[in-house]
C-alpha cells in the first residue's frame, strides 16, 4: 500500500511539471472554441477601450442627422431614438458594461476568497457561520436581491458593481472553502504552523497560491453573470441611468423601434450575448486547461 | 547501563497523553459514533540528548502521538511538559514562539514541501516567520544550511520537484533545523525513501543530530531501522506504549510478547545465530473497538484468562526497562521457550 500511494504522489507530481512545461496557453490552443474565444474577448475590449480614441464623436451629443437616422459614414450605426450616435454609443456602453463586469467579478473574488478561506481555515464555529451565511445567501433569488438593493441604495456604477458582487460571491466562496479543506491537509501547510506561521501567513503564502487556478477559472465564469446582471437590471431601467450608456439601458428603450429601427436592439443584445457566451466558453476551457488530470482527447 | 547513555535530564515529559479522534459512520437514519483511541493514555520520558526510537505496525499511532507532543494536533487529556512547562496550556503567541525549539520531519518527501517555493523560499520562510534574518544574512543562513544538510547550495532557487526524493527529505531536514531546535520529531523520515538512499540520510540525521546536541523523536516502522540510531526504543501497540527501555535491552531481552515476536522476525545480521520465526496470528484489531484487558491478548501467544480482564499497566520490571503485560519475559528467556514452558490458552 505504502509503494502505491507513494507512486501516485509521485505520478501527480510529475504531471504538474508536465504542465508547467506544456504552458497553459499552448493548452487552451487545443480547445479551439476557447482560443476563439480567447481571441475574441481580448479584441472586443481594445476595441471598446481604445475605440472611443479614435471614434470621437460624443456619444451623448445629439447629431445633425436627428432621430433614427440610418447608416451613413458619419453615422455607421445610425443614430438612435434622440438622434445619438449609435456607434460612439455602443463603444461607450461596452465600457461600462465590461468595467461593471470586471469590478464586480474583482469584488466578488475578493469576498468569496476571504469567505472561503476563512470558513476552510478558521475553525469549526467561523466555519459553521460562514458557510450558513453562504447557503442563506445562496437561497435567497440573485435577481430579486439586487432589485431590492438597487432600489433601497440607488443605481450609481460603484452601486450597481457592488450589489452585483454581493450577490455573486457565494460560488467562488465554496470553491475556494472546498480547496481550502483539501489543501489545509498537506504535510507542507502542517509545516509551516509547525514553524509558527500565524494563520493569515498559512492562508496567504500556503493555501491561496494552490487555489489561484480554481479562483480564476471561477472568475471568468463570474464575470459572465456579472455582465448578464447588470444588462438585465439596466433593461428594467433599475441599473446605471442615462444618459450614460451601457449596453443593457440601450437595449430598454429600443424595442419600440424593433420595426423601425431594428439595430438599436440587435446591436446590443448581440454584444452581451456574444460576449457572455465567449466568457462562458472560455471559463470552461480554462478549467479543462488548468486541471491537473487534463489529458488530451 | 549504556555508557553513552545521554544525561539523564528530562526534556520532555508526557503524562496521560491522549488523543481520541470520533468519526462518524452509518446512514442518515442509524448515525454512529466511534470513537479511535489512536494514542491512549500514554506517558513517558525522553531525556535531553537522547534519540528515543518509536516503532510499531501501521495505524498503531506513532505520527498521531508525535503530532500530538508538538501540539500540531489538540491533545483529549494529559500533560506534556517541555522544559518543566505544560505546553498544553500555552496560547497561540507562546506557542508559536515555542515552535522554534520544537520541529518535525516528515515521512512524505512529496507532500511535506510547498510545491510553489523554491527550496531557498522553504528554508527562508523560517527566517521570515520568526523575524531572525532577512536580505543577504537570510541567504546566507540558507546556503549554510543547505551545505549541512549536503545539498549544493547554489541550487536555492530550485523547486522541489527538480530534487530526488533524498534530496527532498534533505531539504525537509534542513527546514527542520533551520531555526536551532532543541527537539525533532522524525516521523519515519526514511521509509518512503530507494533503500539506497535510506541508509545516506539515516546517517546524516545521525551525525546532525550529534552535531547540534539535539534531542529526537525518531519514528519507524519496524525495529531494524531504529537499532542504530536510537539511545531507547518505546513499542506501540494499538495506542499504547507497551515496552520502553534501552535499545540493547530490547533487542538483546525483550519483555513483552510482542515485542519479541517482532524481533523474531527482524533478520539477523549473523546467519549463524538462527532464530524461530514466530508469526503472529490474526490481525491488529481496529483501534475503534480493542479488546477488553490487554489490547495485544487477541495475538498474544502468551495470554492468559488475566489478560482478558485486567489492563496491565506500564510497570518498571527490570532497571530501566519498562512493559505493560501481566506475564512479561525474563532477562535471557526467548518467546519460544516460554510458549513451551507455559503452554497457552489459545493454543
Ligand atoms: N484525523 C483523523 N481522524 C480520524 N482518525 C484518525 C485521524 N488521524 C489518525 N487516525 C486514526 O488513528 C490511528 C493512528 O493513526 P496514525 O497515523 O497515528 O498511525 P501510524 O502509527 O503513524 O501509522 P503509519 O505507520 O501508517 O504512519 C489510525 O487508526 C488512524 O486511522
Ligand atoms: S498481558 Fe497477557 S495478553 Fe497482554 S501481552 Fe501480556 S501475556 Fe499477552
Ligand atoms: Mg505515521
Amino acid at each position: 500500500m505504502e509503494v502505491s500511494t507513494q507512486s501516485t504522489i509521485q505520478a501527480d507530481v510529475k504531471t504538474q511539471v508536465k504542465n508547467k512545461k506544456s504552458t497553459l496557453l499552448s493548452r487552451l490552443r487545443e480547445n479551439r472554441v476557447t482560443y476563439l474565444s480567447l481571441w475574441f474577448l481580448v479584441l472586443i475590449h481594445i476595441v471598446v477601450f481604445l475605440g472611443p480614441f479614435l471614434w470621437t464623436v460624443n456619444p451623448e451629443d445629439l447629431q445633425q442627422a436627428g432621430a433614427l437616422a440610418g447608416w451613413s459614414l458619419q453615422h455607421p450605426f445610425g443614430t438612435d431614438d434622440l438622434g445619438r450616435d449609435v456607434f460612439a454609443r455602443m463603444l461607450t456602453g461596452g465600457r461600462v458594461t465590461l468595467v461593471v463586469g470586471l469590478g464586480a467579478m474583482l469584488c466578488s473574488l475578493l469576498i468569496g476568497t476571504v469567505i472561503g478561506a476563512c470558513a476552510g481555515f478558521m475553525g469549526k464555529v467561523v466555519e459553521a457561520v460562514l458557510m450558513r451565511l453562504t447557503e442563506a445567501m445562496m437561497a435567497i433569488p440573485t435577481f430579486f436581491f439586487v432589485l431590492v438593493a438597487l432600489t433601497v441604495i440607488g443605481t450609481s456604477p460603484l452601486m450597481v458593481v457592488l450589489v452585483i458582487a454581493f450577490s455573486s460571491w457565494m460560488e467562488i466562496a465554496r470553491v475556494v472553502y472546498g480547496e481550502t479543506l483539501k489543501w489545509k491537509q498537506y504535510e507542507f501547510v502542517e509545516a509551516a504552523n509547525a514553524s509558527g506561521a500565524t494563520p493569515f501567513r498559512i492562508l496567504t503564502r500556503y493555501i491561496i497560491p494552490q487555489i489561484i487556478p480554481s479562483i480564476i477559472v471561477a472568475g471568468t465564469l463570474t464575470i459572465a453573470g456579472a455582465i448578464l446582471t447588470e444588462s438585465a437590471i439596466s433593461y428594467l431601467g433599475l441599473g446605471i441611468q442615462p444618459p450614460t450608456a451601457t449596453w443593457g439601458n440601450m437595449l430598454q428603450n429600443s424595442q419600440q423601434y424593433i420595426w423601425t429601427a431594428p439595430i438599436l436592439g440587435v446591436l446590443p443584445g448581440i454584444a452581451i450575448t456574444v460576449v457572455v457566451l465567449a466568457y462562458n466558453f472560455l471559463g470552461d476551457g480554462l478549467r479543462d486547461a488548468l486541471d491537473p488530470k487534463f489529458v488530451k482527447k | 547501563m549504556n555508557p553513552n547513555q545521554p544525561s539523564k535530564e528530562p526534556l520532555l515529559k508526557i503524562e496521560n497523553l491522549k488523543k481520541h479522534f470520533t468519526v462518524k459512520s452509518g446512514g442518515y437514519f442509524n448515525k454512529k459514533k466511534k470513537v479511535i483511541k489512536a494514542v491512549d493514555d500514554v506517558s513517558f520520558t525522553i531525556y535531553k540528548g537522547e534519540t528515543l526510537g518509536l516503532v510499531g505496525e501501521s495505524g498503531c499511532g506513532k505520527s498521531t502521538l508525535g503530532r500530538n507532543i508538538l501540539r500540531l494536533q489538540e491533545p483529549s487529556g494529559g500533560k506534556v511538559y517541555f522544559n518543566d512547562r505544560n505546553i498544553l496550556t500555552y496560547k497561540n503567541r507562546e506557542l508559536r514562539k515555542l515552535r522554534k525549539q520544537m520541529q518535525i520531519i516528515y515521512q512524505d518527501p512529496f507532500s511535506s514541501l510547498n510545491p510553489r517555493f523554491t527550496i531557498g523560499q522553504v528554508i527562508g520562510e523560517m527566517y521570515d516567520i520568526h523575524g531572525f534574518a532577512k536580505g543577504a544574512e537570510k541567504e546566507n543562513r540558507v546556503k549554510e544550511m543547505l551545505e549541512l544538510v549536503g545539498l549544493d547550495p547554489s541550487r536555492n532557487t530550485s523547486f522541489p520537484h527538480e530534487f530526488s526524493g533524498g534530496q527532498r527529505q534533505r531539504v525537509g531536514i534542513a527546514r527542520a533545523l533551520a531555526l536551532n531546535p532543541e527537539f525533532i520529531v522524525a516521523d519515519e523520515p526514511v521509509s518512503a525513501l530507494d533503500v539506497s538512499v535510506q541508509s545516506q540520510v539515516l546517517n546524516l540525521l545521525m551525525k546532525l543530530k550529534k552535531d547540534l546536541g539535539l534531542t529526537m523523536l525518531f519514528i519507524a516502522h519496524g525495529l531494524n531501522v531504529v537499532r542504530h540510531i536510537s539511545d531507547r526504543v518505546g513499542v506501540m501497540y494499538l495506542g499504547k506504549i507497551v515496552e520502553l527501555s534501552e535499545t540493547d535491552n530490547i533487542f538483546d531481552s525483550p519483555a513483552h510478547p510482542y515485542t519479541a515476536a517482532l524481533l523474531s522476525t527482524v533478520p539477523e545480521v549473523d546467519p549463524r545465530l538462527k532464530k524461530e520465526r514466530i508469526i503472529l496470528k490474526g490481525e491488529v484489531p481496529s483501534p475503534a473497538s480493542p479488546p477488553s484487558g490487554c489490547t495485544f491478548r487477541t495475538r498474544c501467544p502468551l495470554a492468559k484468562e488475566r489478560c482478558k480482564a485486567e489492563v496491565p499497566g506500564l510497570t518498571e520490571v527490570r532497571t530501566n526497562h519498562f512493559v505493560s503485560c501481566h506475564y512479561p519475559l525474563e532477562d535471557g528467556q526467548t518467546l519460544k521457550e516460554v510458549i513451551v514452558s507455559r503452554g497457552s490458552v489459545n493454543s
